[in-house]
Order: C-alpha cells, then structure tokens, then sequence
C-alpha cells in the first residue's frame, strides 16, 4: 500500500483515495491504453513519469514528494533539464541518495545533500519566498481551474465520509511555487469534479474571489498529466483544457471522464510515447528494483 | 547545572492532566518513548500539538491521552492511515475529538510566534482556501504599512514542548543534524521543555562543535538518555526508519480492539522503553543498522 505513495505533500491524500477508500480498481500497474495499443509495455507510472519529466524542460528549482515526483525530476536531469534540483518539504536540497528514497523524511536524503534547512527556512524563505519554479502536487478532487482538495471527502466537514491527510505544505506549495504541476493516476469524474467537497489549496482564481488576505505569487495548476492525456492552463481566469491524450485514447473518453464540460483544444495533439532511452534510464538506472514504477 | 533526569520522573514532573504538549520531530528525531512513557502514566484531556502526525497520535488517542489535537497533516507518515484517529473524526468513535487543523506554513507560523513571545504571525498562503473557512482562528488583519489584508494565525505556546535528538551534555545543550523540522522553534515555544537524546556526551564533545547545538542548555528543563528513543522513525547517524513497523501500524489500527490490546501488552504491559524495545525481539533492529558517513571537520580556528 504505502510505499507506492508517491506523489507530494498533502497529496498523499490521493494515494488514500486510490489506495482504499474513496476510488477503487484503477491503472496503477497495469498496462494503459495507450501503452497496449503502442504495442509495449508501459505501465501507467512510467507513462506519467516521462511526461511529467518531459514538462520540466526549463526549469530549475522544484518542489516535489518521494516517488514519482523525484523520478520524473531524476528523468529530467538525465534528459531535458540537466541543472534541475528538487527541494523536499524536509527542507533537503540537492540530494543523491545512492537508492530511491522511501519518503520525503527519509534519512537516506541527507547523506551527500546540498543543504538541510530546517522548516522555518523552508516554508518562510523557500515557499513564501517564491523560490520554486514547479511545485508537484497530487489531490484526492481537482476541478476545472486547478483547486484541489486533499482534505475530506463528504459533505459535513466536521464528520466527513472520508477524511484525508489535510494540506500538509500544499496550500504553501500552491501559493508560493510559480507554476504547479498536478499528477493523476487515475482520471475519473470522481477526481474530476464540477465541485470541490473541500478547497484546500486554492488557484490565484480562487484566491482572487476571495476577500482577505495576500494574492498567491504563482500561476496555480499549469499542467495536469493523467492516465489519459495531458490538460494545460495558463491565465488566472483560463480553464483546464485538454491539450493533449495519449496515444490510442479517444478524447471524447477524456471528457466522459471529467466531471465538466472539459474544454479541448482546437489543436489536440497525441503524445509522444515514452522512448526507448527514456525506459532503459527509468528501469536500468533510476529505479531499477523497481520501487516506484510498479 | 545537571539536567539529567529519567523519563518517568520528567514526564511526571514537568506534565499535568489538561496540558497542551508539543511531540514534534518530522520523520526524524521523534520523540516516541517520551510519548509512550505518558500512556504509562495515565495522563488525560491532554492537547497534542505535531504538525505531521505518526504512530505515536493513533497510541495516544487509543489510550484515551487526548481531548484534541493541533496539526497540518494526519496520515501516517507515507505508510497509511491512522484509523483510530479517522474512527474519532469520521464517526466521533469512541468520542469526537477537538481537531484545530493548519497547514504546515501555518504550524511554522503558529510556532515562531511562540517562541518569538509574539500573539500571531502573518502568512500569505490563505487566501480563498477553505481551511481558513474551517477554522476561526485564521483571521485576517490590515497591513498596517498600506497593503492588502493578510492572514494572521495565533501563537502556539505549549505547556510542555518534547523533542527527541542525537545528543545533549548534562546541561543541556542539544545537537542535532539531518532533518532538523519545526524542533528549535517547537523548543523556544514551550513553557517548560524535555529533551530526550540517543546518548549523554562530555560537554567538551558539544563545544568542539558549537554550531551544531539546536537548542542551548537554558531552554531546557530535563535531558533525558534514551537509546532508540525515535523508533519506528530514523535518527541520523544511529538508526535506520522501521518502516514495516509503521506500515503495520496502519493495517492494525483499522480494528480498534487491536488497538487497546496493542497497548496494553506492549505500552501498559512494559514498565520502561527498554522492556518495550525488549518485546520487539532482539534481533528486529539488524534491519535498521546503517553504515557510518562522517562529515570532515570544520576549522573553528582561534586567536593566535
């Protein structure tokens, strides 16, 4: 169950969801349809793997969780942004653990590091401070302008149906980090929803309509990379909109699995599937016992 | 001043029914026997402060330590669920607990207030979430200096702060290293602080290295020695995390009659951290055995 939790702060929430409670039967570890129609053997976590590496070129400072995270920036540094760094929410910078990680408070970061920060550094000087170019988040429920929510499930927030992790640094991560990149394993209306149960970490939309307190420095959601496809937004006011689908999924099945009207663009395009070389440095070097990629 | 003192006695001295008390230690340098030593003492309507909850939350929530609960985020660690404390906020089982919820920013923010002796601190990080919704003691306030409203949130002063690291002297200058979290600020937080470590040194070994001390020896009340005192979490340069053990917690929990018996046999069943550690076997800790990485020296120099 756990050490496949991957994806960030706040977010294991949707390892919650996916694990047991509010989402069952979905891809993880089994082949997409993309990948089957490829004729491969990709599985789902190396699908998002390299796209959300893919999506790092040009940028340098990220935030981002244990697992699939910090194998796509690993991906990254190996392919289309050599200096990129991650920072851990446990204030790590730089590291190059000898083997993968099993969570963002794991003591195998430390050893050969760049720095440990404590979390008055961290949350202060780093998020706050709008040091991060990309920050990874996951989320239990996303809707059309990249609020997320990884707190409850259900209507009475004081007794939830399901009660998640909480915000974690999310809400730091959202507010401080330029742009946001949103992982999904599974892209179901039931992740994809009209309406949130619970915002925990609002867009600069969100933010905007609200009537106290600072503007988020960052974008919010810019990317969100599923099982599916890849959705981009760009403006404050700008929906998600479908830009891309992998190779073999329809969009119109996109769309079925969105819990809105998804916007898709005029100019939809097909994924490229992961390259021959993006696998072998996924499966021979990076995770080769094979932790994370399932 | 000699500080040293044993953990039965710090914890019956420096805690009281009612009391709000800060465990903090984020994955790392956690102070788990000081946690268990309170089970053992039957201490109740206490208020738990931990910004990124563990096994320990679930254990003092069975054994019936806790009225609430102050934290930013309540899975257990990347290993799970904590189900006894889902079972108290999902179905108020056996009875609804008081659950004053932030994000990890607003812990930091709420502890450097604390330790600042300030009544709040700002945070930009609220604004349109929900969780300010939820929770009437994020407020906002005018920027006195011509800016947009900000978020403000309240001190954080706990009646007693406990932390777990590698080493003290007997007067309590504390070094720590590795992922070092909120404990400092936890530290100056606490109206009165206990600090449990892996072993006692000469206080020479502490000034060969002034930099690393964390928390200087007149924050501190008691020092306490207790090896493995971290266990299932890591402690940097002595033991490894146990992940099994956590990953196990979270499947046990989902039946709460497990619970209580977990916590008699292995909590209320052992008189002292050593029968505990004791109970696991002798040979569970061979998994959690690291090898050494030392750093090289630093040059503090002097006048010539």
């Amino acid at each position: 169950m756990t050490l496949s939790a991957h994806d960030t702060i706040g977010a294991q929430a949707r390892e919650e969801t996916a694990g047991s409670e509010a989402a069952r039967g979905g891809a993880a570890g089994s082949e997409t349809a993309a990948s089957k129609s490829a004729g491969s053997q990709v599985t789902s976590s190396e699908l998002l793997t390299v796209h959300s590496a893919r999506a790092l070129a040009g940028r340098n400072v990220v935030f981002a969780g244990h697992g699939l995270p910090t194998l796509a920036v690993s991906l990254a540094q190996h392919t289309v942004a050599p200096d990129v760094e991650i920072v851990y929410e446990s204030g790590v910078t730089g590291a190059r653990p000898p083997v993968m990680p099993r969570s963002i408070s794991d003591s195998i970061l430390v050893p050969g590091a760049a720095s440990v920060m404590p979390m008055t550094h961290l949350f202060n000087y780093v998020l706050q401070g709008q040091r991060i170019d990309v920050g990874f988040l996951g989320a239990a429920q996303v809707d059309r302008y990249g609020n997320l929510n990884s707190t409850l499930i259900g209507e009475d927030w004081e007794h939830p149906d399901s009660r998640l992790p909480g915000s974690g640094g999310a809400i730091e991560a959202m507010a401080g980090a330029a742009e946001i990149f949103l992982v999904m394993r599974r892209h179901t209306p039931r992740t994809f929803v009209e309406s949130l149960d619970f915002v925990t970490s609002p867009g600069p939309k969100k933010a905007a309509e609200a009537k106290a307190g600072a503007m988020p420095a960052g974008a919010g959601v810019t990317h969100v990379i599923t099982d599916l496809g890849i959705m981009t937004r760009f403006a404050r006011d700008e929906e998600l909109t479908l830009t891309a689908v992998h190779p073999g999924v329809d969009p119109a099945e996109v769309v079925r699995q969105t819990g809105w009207n998804l916007k898709v663009s005029p100019g939809i395009e097909t994924t490229q599937p992961p390259t021959p070389s993006e696998l072998a440095l996924l499966r021979e070097t990076l995770d080769p016992t094979r932790i994370y990629l399932r | 001043m000699d500080k040293t003192m044993g953990l039965r006695q710090a914890i019956s001295t420096y805690l009281s029914d009612g009391d709000t008390v800060a465990l903090e230690g984020f994955g790392h340098i956690v102070p788990v026997a000081a946690a268990h030593e309170i089970i053992r003492q039957g201490f109740t309507d206490l208020v738990l402060a931990r910004m990124s909850c563990d096994v320990i939350v679930d254990q003092l929530l069975g054994a019936n330590c806790l009225k609430g609960l102050i934290s930013s985020f309540i899975a257990n660690s990347s290993a799970g669920s904590l189900h006894e404390l889902r079972r108290r906020i999902e179905k108020s089982d056996p009875e609804p607990l008081w659950f004053d919820e932030y994000s990890h920013g607003g812990m930091v923010a709420r502890y450097q207030a604390g330790a600042s002796k300030l009544p709040f601190q700002p945070i930009a990080s609220y604004r349109g979430s929900d969780l300010a919704a939820k929770n009437p003691q994020i407020k906002s306030v005018p920027d006195p200096y011509g800016g947009p409203d900000i978020h403000v949130v309240p001190a954080l002063n706990p009646d007693l702060s406990i932390i777990h690291a590698q080493r003290a002297d007997r007067h309590g200058n504390v070094q720590a290293w590795g992922m070092l979290g909120i404990q400092t600020e936890a530290a100056f937080a606490g109206r009165r602080l206990i600090v449990t470590v892996e072993e006692i040194v000469d206080e020479a070994v502490i000034r060969s290295d002034p930099n690393r001390t964390i928390v200087p020896a007149h924050v501190v009340d008691a020092v306490v020695v207790i090896p493995r005192g971290s266990h299932p979490h890591s402690v940097q340069g002595y033991y490894d995390r146990d992940d099994e053990f956590s990953r196990q917690w979270s499947a046990l929990a989902r039946d709460a009659g497990a619970v209580q018996n977990w916590i008699e046999a292995h909590i209320r069943g052992t008189n002292d951290h050593d029968e505990f550690l004791a109970a696991l076997g002798s040979d569970h800790f061979e998994r959690m055995a690291i090898h050494d990485a030392y750093s090289t020296p630093v040059n503090y120099g002097g006048r010539a």
